[in-house]
């Protein structure tokens, strides 16, 4: 259980870290948080000839607030972005995800950029990514592109980034107004992967009835996937307590989910089921205008 | 297959700096361990589940299995070596520990310390469910996670106990600190 040998690079800049990179080619990669490559390294799943620990690049560090939502830079950790108020009222989808990735020590390390590029079928912030309809920005030492989530993730562990290319940010628009959000998922000891999950959101109309709804699922297929729910739940009275098991079960049809050791695929599309009814109902409720504010309580 | 470059690093360990020479593959647990001699970080799975081998970077929890020494560099590391005062005198966390039955066979234990020891700073006044949520990365085998939850709720109160003395011998203030510290202290 010992990582093989590699060669190691510190750059310090953006710059330096793209020119060795497009010198490396195949034979380097990205070492950000090391949350999931050092497991791979020590566990001999992954041996890359050179690693570029991207941790010595202040300026990849940063968290920003912007009119269209929040952008999170590749030395960003889980941690700073699940405490950062701004990020977390422009979009709060991303607290309620990031509560439930590792537990707190990992997150304290591991890059909310590292966990996209990562793509995990099983991770939370691709599934967000994906609800959001997110872009990913990459750069190769001659050329920058911005690609959109619904073109980023190809399988499992696979993204379209390619030899040479460093990931420097992934951008997470906010929502429009009357939107809620959540994050369900059922995980055997809170903090492990989910057996299965989802991202939910859930657009009301003016009368408080859903107008739009839509969910992004973790565990039951190769990539996170983006279901539309609006066609099950329609007209659904937000503030009632009525069923959303219709919209659970339009998501069952639309899953593909495998057996594995721990779960097989009959009961991950159950979970489907009674989760997406669960996330949606949350949604829904978050997504009603909030009581006035009570005025004893605020501070001057 | 070529010979690992060495790469010559500093660490500050527990206040301490130690010039040493490690292959970049050389795990921050190793190092501490078989480089530094620092014994107390232990090693479990070496992939960020158990972790036993949690230290504090930069004053915040990390696996110190998922980091490469050369990483370390320039950081400030803590191991459960540290905790305790320099005339040995055993951390609120430590003591709480000793005196709630939280040490079984101890494999886990530094880890435990480590983490609670930065979570109680952040949070002096935790509920037992933001405790268990604290821990929830750490496994022991021992499976004693009764007394681990009391012993880390005991050292909460053992902080706010001692942070009223310092406030109450400082003396200074408005004259109704001391009361206020106390009561806080009690609650
Ligand atoms: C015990 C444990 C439990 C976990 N549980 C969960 C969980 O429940 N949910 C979850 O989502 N995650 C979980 N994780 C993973 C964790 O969230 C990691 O933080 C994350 O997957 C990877 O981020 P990282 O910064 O550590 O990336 P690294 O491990 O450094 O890198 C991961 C991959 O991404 C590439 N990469 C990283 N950054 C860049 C970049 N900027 N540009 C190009 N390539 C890059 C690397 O080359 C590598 O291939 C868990 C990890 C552990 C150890
Ligand atoms: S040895 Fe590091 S977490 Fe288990
Ligand atoms: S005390 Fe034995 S492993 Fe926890």
């Amino acid at each position: 259980m010992k990582p093989p040998p590699f060669t190691y690079h510190a750059p310090t800049t953006v710059g330096e870290a793209l020119g060795v990179l497009a010198e490396l080619g195949p034979e380097g990669k990205v070492l950000a948080g090391g949350q999931s490559l050092i497991p791979l390294l020590n566990m001999r799943l992954a041996v890359p000839p050179h690693l570029v620990d991207i941790n010595r690049i202040p300026e990849l560090a940063y968290v920003r607030v912007d009119a269209g939502g929040v952008r999170v830079g590749a030395l960003a950790r889980h941690a700073e972005l699940e405490r950062h108020a701004g990020a977390y009222q422009a979009v709060p989808l991303l607290r309620q995800a990031l509560q439930l990735v590792a537990h707190p020590v990992i997150r304290n390390r591991g890059t909310t950029v590292g966990s996209i590029v990562h793509a995990d079928p099983a991770a939370e912030m691709p599934a967000v990514l994906a609800l959001l309809g997110g872009t990913v920005e990459l750069a190769r030492k001659d050329r920058r592109r911005t690609v959109g989530a619904a073109d980023f993730f190809l399988g499992p562990l696979e993204s379209c980034l390619e030899p040479g290319e460093l990931a420097l940010a992934v951008h997470f628009p906010h929502l429009p107004g009357r939107t809620g959000t959540a994050f369900v998922e059922l995980a055997r000891r809170h903090g492990d992967y989910a057996l299965a999950g989802l991202a939910a959101a859930v657009t009301l109309d003016e009368d408080l009835r859903v107008a739009h709804a839509r969910a992004a699922y973790v565990g039951v297929a190769p990539v996170p996937l983006v279901v539309d729910l609006t066609d099950a739940v329609r007209g659904v009275s937000a503030a009632g307590e009525r069923s959303w098991t219709l919209a659970g079960r339009l998501a069952q049809s639309e899953v593909q989910p495998e057996a594995d050791i721990h779960a097989t695929a009959e009961y991950r599309r159950h979970l489907v089921g009674v989760l997406t009814a669960r996330a949606l109902h949350q949604a829904a409720q978050r997504a009603l205008p909030e009581p006035g504010p009570d005025r004893t309580e605020t501070t001057p | 297959m070529t010979v690992p470059e060495l790469h010559e690093i500093t660490l500050r360990v527990n206040g301490v700096a130690y010039r040493t020479r490690v292959p970049a593959r050389r795990l921050l647990s190793d190092c501490l361990r078989h480089d530094l001699g620092l014994t107390g970080t232990h090693v479990g799975c070496e992939h960020g589940v158990c972790g036993c081998c949690t230290v504090l970077v930069d004053g915040q929890p990390a696996r110190s299995c998922l980091m490469f020494a050369v990483m370390a560099e320039g950081c400030e590391v803590t191991t459960v070596e540290g905790l305790a005062a320099p005339d040995g005198t055993l951390s609120a966390v430590q003591r709480a520990f000793a005196e709630c039955h939280g040490l079984q066979c101890g494999f886990c234990t530094p880890g435990f310390l480590t983490v609670l020891t930065a979570f109680l700073t952040e949070n002096p006044k935790p509920t037992e469910e933001e405790v268990v949520e604290a821990i929830s990365g750490n496994l022991c085998r021992c499976t004693g996670y009764q007394n681990i939850v009391a012993a880390a709720l005991r050292a909460a109160e053992i902080l706010r106990e001692e942070r009223a003395e310092e406030i109450v011998a400082a003396g200074d203030g408005d004259g109704a600190e001391p009361e206020r510290a106390r009561e806080e202290a009690a609650e």
